[in-house]
C-alpha cells in the first residue's frame, strides 16, 4: 500500500518547477495509483495470511491438528481437509482474478498519455511518470492528469475552463484564472521550461474547494487560491489548451484523497452469522465439558471395571485426563454444527444470485447497450434489508438535461399539446414538431410541438417579439464560433442555454457580445444592443436584469426571475394578465417544469440618468453601501410590464417519479445529496414527488455557525412535535418530560410528513459531534431529507452518520467521481453505468445504467435474495443440528467415548455431497411470489428490514426443529435396536447396521424437509433432490461393496452392510417411521401459521395460485399521479459573480472582435463611463450577496 | 441491431430470466388433511400388526435361532471400536506380521505379533452352550441338540472381509509367526475343533463377535437349530437342560449374560417397540387430522376465501 512508504507526516509542501533533483529530497508520492493489493510473489503467503484471520478459516485449520493426535482423533483427517483445501483454493481464485483487474485498471490510468516538459522539450510520457514539480500541458477534452498550478492558457487572461463532474457531480463549466506573472509565458515552451517558481503549499487533504498557497518567482511572492488549481478528474472544456504546474500528484491529489479507503463490506447476515457461529462454538463447548465429566464419571464408575477388555491408552491413566482428550474428540466430532461448507455455499448462492442480476434483461438498458452488473458478489441479500437510499441528484434522478417546454405569452400558452389524446398519441408517434429548417441557425435537436408560436412570431405579435428578445438578451452566456462556423453557447447553467437556445430556434439569435454590447439577430437582422447596466443574479433578489439601449434608443429594462418576486415588482395594470399567468405558471409547476417570470420595463432617458447617478453615489458610499444598491436596484425593477413565463423541463431519468413512489411504499426512505443548488435540489425534490404539497413542513437549514445550526434544528424539532401534539390529542405535558418520551418512541408520535432541507454549510456543523444527535433525530423523523451543495466527503458523512446511529442498512446511488466516497461507505453502493466517467461504477458494488432499476434491483432481487438467504440459512442450521445432535445422544449409550454415530465417509460427504445441491437449488432458485408481484407489491419488502425472516429467534427455532429431529432420528432406532433380530436371524443389532440406519433416515429426512421447504420447484430442484436421494444409494452401496473393500480394507470396513440392512423390512419400517414423526410436527405447525397467521407473502401466493387456477391476467399498477401545484423559484444551477466577467470583458475574446459598425463604436466610446458603472455595481452585488439559503 | 448490442444483451432463456417452469406446492387444507389421516390410517394397522406378529414369536417351529446375550458390555467404545486391523483379517500377510497401531496394547505379545490383534477379537466370547432336551420326565437321559455352527455369519463378511493369510499349506504353518491373544486360551486356528473349514479368521463365532454391537446390551446369534423335516416343532414342549461351560467373566464390570432363544418372522425377530411406536405415531397423526380440520373450518372465512388487496 501506498500510504506506508510516507515516513513524515507532511505539514507544508514545497515544490520547485522544473527541478527534478530539487523535489526529490522530499520524496513526494509520485502519479502513479495503486489500488490492487498483491503481485505475483506476495500472493500466495498474504492471501493464506488473511484467510487465516478469518475465523472459520482458523478454527478449521485448529480442528484439523486436533485430528492428528492420535489420542484425541475421533475422526480421521481428512473429513476436514477436503473441504478446507477446497474453500481456500476457491477464494484464493477469485480473490487472484479480483486483484487482475484491479491491476488491469490501475495500468490502464498509470498509462494514459500526457504531455510533459522534460529538457525543454514537450515530450510524451505516461500519467504514472509525472512527477510534481512538471510541467504539464493539457488539451481541450482532455483529463487532468494530476493537481495542477494553472500557469497559463489559450484563453485571455490566462482564462480555462473546466468540468467538474467527476469531482463535485456539477457539470456547469468553471472558471479557472492563472495568475497574470505566469499566464504570460503562453504556450512558449522555452519559456515555460525555464520557469522556476517555488511553490509553498498546504500538505495534501482532501478538501475540494480550498487551496492555500504561495507562488515564489522572481523574487516576489504572489498568493495562490483555489482559483488557481486544477484538479485531477476534471475535464479541460472550450479551451483549447493550458500548462499546468504538477503540485500533488498520484495519491496526494484531491481526488485520491477524497476517494476514502475500501472496506471490505460485510452484510448484517453475515455479522449475524458470526455471532451465532461464535454462540454455536459456546454451545458446542457446553456440549463437550457435559460430554467430558461423563466420560470422567463413567471412566471412573464403569470403564474402571472394565479394564480388561477395555485397556487404558498409553499415558492416559486417569479418568479426568481421559475426560479432558474427551472433549477435544467431541468438539471435533460436533464441528459438523458449523460446517465449512456453510461459508461456501454462502459465496455459491450470492454468486448465482449476482448473476442473475448480470442476466436481467429487465435491468439492461438498450439505449447504451448496458446490462446490470453487480460487481461485488457478497452483498446480494442486504439489497433485500435496505431501509435508507442516498441518492445523488444530477445524472442519477436526471439526465442534466434542461429543455424549453412551454411558455406563456401574454396570456396564451404555446407549446402545448391539446388534450385530445388521440391527437396526442399521433404527435408522439410522428414527431410532428416544427418546422426550424427556416432558420439557419436552428439547433436540429430543438422540438416543440406547437405551430401556433412560429405562426405569432411571422404574424409580428410584438408581445411575442418582445418575449423572444429578451430570452436574446437578459443572461449570461457567452457566444462562440467553432471552427465549422456554427455558433456554438458556452453556459454556466443548462437553464439559461435552454432558454437563449429557444430564442435562436424561433429566430433571434444571440450572437456576441462585448462588455458594452450585446448583439442579436433578430428574424434574420443584426442588432445591437448597448448595455448599460447589468443587475445581477443572486439568491436573494432572484432576478437578473439589464438595461440595454437599443439602436431606435430607447432604454428598457429587461428582467427575469422567479415568479413570487417578479408579480410584486409588476405595474397594477397587470392585473388580468397576471391573474392568468399565474394560473399558467400553476399548471407548468404541476407538471413538474421550472418555472421563470418575464417581465419588461421602458425607461425614459431623464429616469435613468438620474438612477445612474445615485447608483454611482451609492457605490461611492462608505457606508451601507450594499443596501443602498439594493435599494436602487428595488427601485428601478418596479412597474415592470409583465410578458409571460416560460417553462423549462429538467429532464428526470426515465420512471424516477414510479421509483421513488414504489420505494417510499416499500417503507425505504429517499435522501438527497447533491452537490447542486439548494433551489436546485429543491425542485427535483418536488419533480420526483419527494417533497409534496401535502406535506406538513419543510425545514430548510441554512446557519452559518454551529449554534444556529443547532437553533434551527430545535426549533424545526420544536415545530414538529408542536404541530404533532396539537394534531394527536393536544394536551401539553411539561417541555422536559415531553423531550425524554421523545428520545425513547419518537417514530409512534409523528404523524405527517416532515421533510428536512440543509444545505452544506450548514451541514458541517450539524455533522460536530454534539449536533449531530439533533440532526440525526430530526432528519429520521423526516420522510424526505434534502442535503444541498455537500462535498463528497460530506456526502460520506451523512451516510456514515446514518449507518452508524441507526443501525439501518444504507444504499448511496451516484453516477459521478464525487459520489465514490458516499457509495463505498455506505453498505450497498449503486453506481450509474453507461456515463463517462467511471470512477462510480468502479467503486460501486451494484451498477446499471437507469435509476429506475433501483426498484427493480430492490424490490425483486434483493428481496428474493433475502428470502433465498434466509430460507437457506435456516434449513442449513436445522440440517447440521439434525445431523450432528445424534453423536450427543448416542454419547450417554457408549461410555462417552466420542464415538461417532455415523461411518467416517457419511460425515465427510454427508455436507458436500448428499445434502448440499438441492439446499444450493433452493438457495438460488425459491420464489415465494413472481417478479410481477414484487414489484406490485411494494410492501412485500418489509420483513428484510425489520429482520424477520432469520434473526435470532428464528435462530432458535431453527435450532430446537434441529434438536427434536436429533432425538428422533437417534431414538426411534435406538429403540427399534434395543432387541432386534433380522429377518434372517442372523442380523442383529450391530453397529455398522445401526450407522446405516441413521444415516439413511437422516439423508430422507432432510431431504423430505427440504422438499418442504422449496416452494418453487423448477426442473433443477426436482434433479437435485432426487438426484442427492440416488446419489446417496449409490455412493453408500458403492462404498459398501466388495470391490472397494478389496482394494482398501481399511478405509471402508462397512462391506457389504448397505445390501444386508436395506434388505431388512424392518430397517425400512424404522426409517419409514423416523421420516413421518419429524417431519409431521413441521407440517402441523406450518399450516397452522399459514391459516391463523398468514403472512402478506402467503396471501399473494394465494392469490397467485387462484390467478392461475382462473386465468392469467395481466395487471397494470394505476400510474401514480403528480398533483404538484408548487410554483419553483429562480431556480437555476445559477451563480452570481457571471455579470461581473461580462462586463469587465476578462472572459471574451480579443482575437474574436465584435462585429463593429460606426454606430457602434460611437456607442463604446460614449459610454465607456458605463463600463465603469458597471463594474462598480456588480462588485458591489457581489460582495453584498453571501450565498445564503432561505427558506421559501 | 448491431453485432456490440446483441452481445450485451442477455439472453432471453427461462433459466436466465428466473422464469423456469415451476411446480408451486403450497400447504393447503385439501392436501394437508387427507395426508394426515392417510398416515394414521397406514400405520396404526401396520403397528398392530408389527405387534401382533411380535407377541407371537413364542411357539417355537421353523428354524430356532440361538443367542447369548450380554448386558452392560461396551462394544461400541470407540477406543475398543477401532481396536482392530481389518487389512489383517482381510488375510494381509504384511498386517499379518506386523498389525496396526490401533491394535495396541494387544498388538503383540512376546515379540510376535497377535493373530487377530486388538480389544475387540482379545476379549471375545467364548462359553461354550449346549442345550439338551430332557427327553422324559422319568428318563434323566439328555439329548443333544445339534446345534449348527455355520451359517451364522453374514455372507459378505464370511467371503470377503475374513480370509485366512493366503498359501497352501495348513492354517497351523500359515500363522506360525504369531501368536494368540492374550485372553485366549487357544490359537485362532483351533477355535473349532470339530470343522476344520471353520477355522483361523473366517471361524463363524469369530466374525459374529467381531461385529461389533450398537449398544452395550446385545445379544449374537450363537447356533442355529435346524428344523428337522418331520412335523415335530424344531423345539418340542418339554424341560431342557443348558449346559454352560463358564470361561466369560462378566462380574467384574457388572454385566449379565443371557442366553435366548427365538425364531423369526417376516420382520424379524420379537421387537414389541416398533410396533408401539407406528400405533402411536398413527394415533397422533390421525388425531392431528381431526384437530387441524376443526380449525381450518373454523378460521376457513378469515383466510381462504379471504380478498387479498394490494
Amino acid at each position: 500500500m501506498f500510504c506506508s512508504k510516507k515516513k513524515l507526516l507532511e505539514v507544508e509542501r514545497i515544490v520547485k518547477a522544473n527541478d527534478r533533483e530539487y523535489n526529490e529530497k522530499f520524496q513526494y508520492a509520485d502519479n502513479r495509483i495503486h489500488t490492487s493489493k498483491y503481485n505475483i510473489l506476495t500472493f500466495l503467503p498474504i492471501n493464506l495470511f488473511e484467510q487465516f484471520q478469518r475465523v472459520a478459516n482458523a478454527y478449521f485449520l485448529f480442528l484439523l491438528i486436533l485430528q492428528l493426535i492420535p489420542e484425541i482423533s475421533s475422526l480421521t483427517w481428512f473429513t476436514t481437509i477436503v473441504p478446507l483445501v477446497l474453500v481456500i483454493t476457491m477464494t484464493a481464485v477469485k480473490d487472484a482474478t479480483d486483484d487482475y483487474f484491479r491491476h488491469k485498471s490501475d495500468n490502464q490510468v498509470n498509462n494514459r498519455q500526457s504531455e510533459v516538459i522534460i529538457d525543454s522539450k514537450l515530450q510524451n510520457e505516461k500519467w504514472m511518470n509525472v512527477k510534481v514539480g512538471d510541467i504539464v500541458k493539457l488539451e481541450n477534452n482532455q483529463f487532468v492528469a494530476a493537481d495542477l498550478l494553472l500557469l497559463s492558457s489559450s484563453e485571455p487572461h490566462g482564462l480555462c475552463y473546466i468540468e467538474t463532474a467527476e469531482l463535485d457531480g456539477e457539470t456547469n463549466l468553471k472558471v479557472r484564472h492563472a495568475l497574470s506573472v505566469t499566464s504570460e509565458l503562453g504556450a512558449d515552451i522555452s519559456r515555460l521550461a525555464r520557469f522556476d517558481g517555488i511553490v509553498v503549499c498546504e500538505a495534501p487533504n482532501n478538501k475540494l474547494d480550498k487551496f492555500m498557497g504561495v507562488l515564489s518567482w522572481k523574487d516576489s511572492k504572489h498568493s495562490l487560491d483555489n482559483q488557481k488549481i486544477i484538479l485531477r478528474g476534471c475535464i479541460l472544456r472550450n479551451t483549447s489548451w493550458c500548462f499546468g504546474m504538477v503540485i500533488f500528484a498520484g495519491p496526494d491529489t484531491k481526488l485520491m484523497q477524497n476517494s476514502g479507503k475500501t472496506k471490505f463490506k460485510r452484510t448484517s447476515i453475515d455479522r449475524l452469522m458470526n455471532t451465532l457461529v461464535l454462540w454455536i462454538f459456546g454451545f458446542l463447548v457446553c456440549l463437550g465439558i457435559i460430554l467430558a465429566i461423563g466420560n470422567s464419571i463413567w471412566e471412573n464408575q464403569v470403564g474402571g471395571q472394565f479394564r480388561t477388555f477395555l485397556f487404558w491408552s498409553e499415558g492416559e491413566k486417569s479418568s479426568v485426563f481421559s475426560g479432558f482428550l474427551t472433549f477435544w474428540s467431541y468438539i471435533i466430532i460436533l464441528n459438523t454444527v458449523v460446517p465449512i461448507s456453510l461459508y461456501v455455499s454462502v459465496e455459491v448462492i450470492r454468486l448465482g444470485h449476482s448473476y442473475f442480476i448480470n442476466w436481467d434483461r429487465k435491468m439492461y438498458y438498450s439505449g447504451k447497450a448496458t446490462p446490470a452488473e453487480a460487481r461485488t458478489t457478497t452483498l446480494n441479500e442486504e439489497l433485500g434489508q435496505i431501509e435508507y437510499i442516498f441518492s445523488d441528484k444530477t445524472g442519477t434522478l436526471t439526465q442534466n438535461i434542461m429543455t424549453f417546454k412551454k411558455c406563456s405569452i401574454n396570456g396564451k400558452i404555446y407549446g402545448e399539446v391539446h388534450d385530445d389524446v388521440e391527437r396526442k398519441k399521433e404527435i408522439t408517434k410522428k414527431k410532428e414538431s416544427v418546422d426550424f429548417s427556416v432558420r439557419s441557425q436552428a439547433k436540429g435537436t430543438f422540438q416543440l410541438f406547437d405551430h401556433s408560436l412560429m405562426e405569432s412570431i411571422k404574424l409580428g405579435d410584438p408581445q411575442v417579439h418582445e418575449f423572444l428578445r429578451l430570452l436574446a438578451l437578459c443572461h449570461t452566456v457567452m457566444s462562440e464560433e467553432n471552427n465549422a462556423g456554427q455558433l456554438i453557447y458556452q453556459v454556466q447553467s443548462p437553464d439559461e442555454g435552454a432558454l437563449v437556445t429557444a430564442a435562436r430556434n424561433f429566430g433571434f439569435i444571440f450572437k456576441s457580445r462585448t462588455p458594452e454590447t450585446i448583439t442579436i439577430e433578430e428574424l434574420g437582422t443584426l442588432v445591437t444592443y448597448q448595455l448599460l447596466a447589468f443587475l445581477d443574479f443572486n439568491n436573494i433578489r432572484k432576478r437578473m436584469s439589464v438595461i440595454v439601449r437599443n439602436p431606435a434608443g430607447q432604454i428598457k429594462l429587461y428582467s427575469k426571475g422567479a415568479d413570487t418576486i417578479l408579480f410584486e415588482k409588476l405595474h397594477p395594470s397587470n392585473e388580468g394578465l397576471l391573474s392568468l399567468t399565474s394560473d399558467h405558471l400553476s399548471e407548468f409547476a404541476g407538471e413538474g417544469l421550472r418555472t421563470l417570470a418575464i417581465a419588461y420595463r421602458e425607461l425614459d432617458d431623464k429616469y435613468f440618468q438620474e438612477w445612474h447617478k445615485m447608483l454611482e453615489d451609492a457605490n461611492a458610499a462608505m457606508d451601507k453601501r450594499d443596501e443602498r444598491i439594493s435599494g436602487l436596484y428595488e427601485e428601478i425593477e418596479s412597474d415592470l410590464m409583465l410578458l409571460g413565463a416560460t417553462a423549462i423541463e429538467d429532464k428526470l431519468q426515465e420512471g424516477v417519479i414510479e421509483t421513488v413512489t414504489s420505494l417510499s411504499l416499500a417503507n425505504i426512505k429517499i435522501w438527497i445529496l447533491t452537490g447542486d443548488k439548494q433551489e436546485t435540489a429543491i425542485n427535483i425534490g418536488y419533480a420526483c414527488n419527494m417533497l409534496t404539497d401535502d406535506m406538513n413542513d419543510v425545514f430548510v437549514i441554512s446557519g452559518n455557525t454551529a449554534v444556529e445550526v443547532r437553533e434551527e434544528l430545535r426549533k424545526a424539532k420544536e415545530n414538529l412535535f408542536g404541530q404533532n401534539r396539537s394534531f394527536s390529542n393536544g394536551h401539553v405535558v411539561s417541555e422536559n418530560k415531553q423531550q425524554l418520551e421523545l428520545d425513547s418512541v419518537v417514530e409512534e408520535t409523528i404523524t405527517g410528513d416532515y421533510a428536512l432541507v440543509i444545505n452544506g454549510h450548514s451541514l458541517a456543523h450539524a455533522l460536530e459531534s454534539d449536533v449531530k444527535k439533533d440532526l440525526l433525530e430530526l432528519a429520521c423523523l423526516c420522510k424526505t431529507v434534502v442535503c444541498c451543495r455537500v462535498t463528497p466527503l460530506q456526502k460520506a458523512q451523512v451516510v456514515e452518520l446514518v449507518k452508524k446511529h441507526r443501525n439501518a442498512v444504507t444504499l448511496a446511488i451516484g453516477d459521478g467521481a464525487n459520489d465514490v466516497s458516499m457509495i463505498k461507505s455506505a453498505h450497498i453502493g449503486v453506481g450509474i453505468s453507461g456515463q463517462e466517467g467511471l470512477q462510480a461504477v468502479l467503486a460501486s458494488d451494484y451498477s446499471f445504467a437507469q435509476f429506475r432499476y433501483l426498484q427493480r434491483l430492490l424490490l425483486v432481487h434483493g428481496r428474493w435474495s433475502y428470502f433465498r438467504m434466509c430460507k437457506f440459512l435456516c434449513y442449513f442450521f436445522y440440517k447440521n443440528f439434525a445431523f450432528t445432535l445424534v453423536h450427543f445422544w448416542f454419547g450417554f449409550f457408549c461410555g462417552f467415548s466420542a464415538q461417532t454415530v455415523y461411518d467416517q465417509w457419511f460425515i465427510t460427504l454427508f455436507n458436500i455431497v448428499y445434502t448440499s445441491l438441492p439446499v444450493l437449488a433452493m438457495g438460488i432458485f425459491d420464489q415465494d411470489v413472481s417478479d410481477q408481484n414484487s414489484m406490485d407489491c411494494p410492501q412485500l419488502y418489509e420483513p428484510g428490514q425489520l429482520n424477520l425472516l432469520f434473526n435470532k429467534r428464528k435462530f432458535f427455532i431453527c435450532v430446537a426443529h434441529g434438536i427434536y429431529t436429533s432425538l428422533v432420528l437417534f431414538f426411534i432406532p435406538f429403540g427399534a435396536f434395543y432387541n432386534m433380530v433380522g429377518e434372517d436371524g442372523q442380523h442383529v443389532a450391530d453397529y455398522q447396521s445401526f450407522a446405516v440406519t441413521m444415516a439413511t433416515s437422516l439423508v430422507i429426512v432432510v431431504s423430505v424437509q427440504i422438499a418442504l421447504d422449496t416452494s418453487y420447484w423448477t426442473v433443477i430442484n426436482h434433479v437435485f433432490i432426487w438426484g442427492s436421494i440416488a446419489t446417496y444409494f449409490s455412493i453408500l452401496f458403492a462404498m459398501h461393496s466388495n470391490g472397494i473393500y478389496e482394494v482398501f480394507p481399511n478405509q471402508f470396513p462397512f462391506v457389504g452392510n448397505a445390501w444386508h440392512s436395506l434388505n431388512q423390512k424392518c430397517i425400512w419400517l424404522i426409517i419409514l417411521l423416523t421420516t413421518v414423526a419429524s417431519v409431521i410436527p413441521v407440517v402441523t405447525f406450518r399450516f397452522l401459521k399459514m391459516h391463523l397467521y398468514p403472512s402478506l407473502s402467503d396471501q399473494i401466493r394465494w392469490w397467485q395460485k387462484a390467478q392461475k387456477k382462473a386465468k392469467p391476467t395481466s395487471r397494470r399498477r394505476p400510474q401514480t399521479r403528480r398533483s404538484s401545484s408548487r410554483r419553483s423559484g429562480y431556480s437555476f444551477a445559477h451563480q452570481e459573480g457571471y455579470g461581473e466577467l461580462i462586463t469587465s470583458g476578462k472572459n471574451m475574446r480579443v482575437k474574436n472582435p465584435p462585429p463593429t459598425s460606426g454606430l457602434e463604436k460611437t456607442l463604446y466610446n460614449s459610454t465607456s463611463w458605463i463600463e465603469n458603472l458597471c463594474k462598480k455595481t456588480t462588485d458591489t452585488v457581489n460582495s453584498f450577496s453571501q450565498d445564503k439559503a432561505v427558506k421559501l | 441491431p448491431g453485432g456490440t448490442t446483441k452481445t450485451r444483451r442477455p439472453d432471453n432463456t427461462a433459466f436466465k430470466q428466473q422464469r423456469l417452469p415451476a411446480w408451486q406446492p403450497f400447504l393447503t387444507a385439501g392436501t394437508v388433511l387427507p395426508t394426515f389421516f392417510i398416515i394414521g390410517l397406514i400405520f396404526i394397522p401396520i403397528g398392530i400388526g408389527i405387534f401382533v406378529t411380535s407377541n407371537n414369536i413364542r411357539e417355537i417351529e421353523g428354524n430356532v435361532f440361538m443367542y447369548y446375550g450380554l448386558s452392560n458390555f461396551y462394544q461400541n467404545h470407540r477406543r475398543y471400536v477401532k481396536s482392530r486391523d481389518d487389512s489383517q483379517l482381510n488375510g494381509d500377510r504384511s498386517a499379518l506380521l506386523n498389525p496396526s497401531k490401533e491394535c495396541e496394547p494387544y498388538r503383540r505379545n512376546e515379540d510376535k505379533p497377535i493373530a487377530p490383534c486388538g480389544a475387540i477379537a482379545n476379549s471375545m466370547f467364548n462359553d461354550t452352550l449346549e442345550l439338551f432336551l430332557v427327553a422324559n420326565e422319568s428318563d434323566p437321559t439328555l439329548m443333544l441338540i445339534p446345534l449348527k455352527r455355520r451359517g451364522i455369519a453374514w455372507w459378505t463378511d464370511k467371503n470377503v472381509k475374513f480370509r485366512n493369510p493366503p498359501g497352501t499349506e495348513s492354517l497351523k504353518e500359515r500363522f506360525k509367526d504369531t501368536t494368540h491373544p492374550v485372553n485366549w486360551l487357544k490359537p485362532v486356528y483351533e477355535l473349532d475343533p470339530e470343522d476344520e473349514d471353520n477355522n483361523g479368521f473366517i471361524n463363524e463365532d469369530f466374525i459374529v463377535w467381531m461385529r461389533t454391537a450398537a449398544l452395550p446390551t446385545f445379544r449374537k446369534l450363537y447356533r442355529l437349530i435346524e428344523r428337522k423335516n418331520d412335523l415335530h416343532p424344531t423345539l418340542p414342549a418339554g424341560r431342557y437342560y443348558l449346559n454352560i461351560t463358564y470361561n466369560y467373566p462378566v462380574h467384574s464390570f457388572d454385566g449379565r449374560k443371557r442366553m435366548i432363544l427365538s425364531t423369526v418372522s417376516w420382520m424379524g425377530g420379537k421387537n414389541p417397540f416398533l410396533g408401539i411406536a407406528y400405533i402411536t405415531i398413527g394415533s397422533i397423526s390421525f388425531l392431528l387430522g381431526v384437530v387441524l380440520l376443526v380449525i381450518n373450518h373454523k378460521y376457513r372465512n378469515s383466510s381462504n376465501t379471504a380478498d387479498i388487496t394490494i
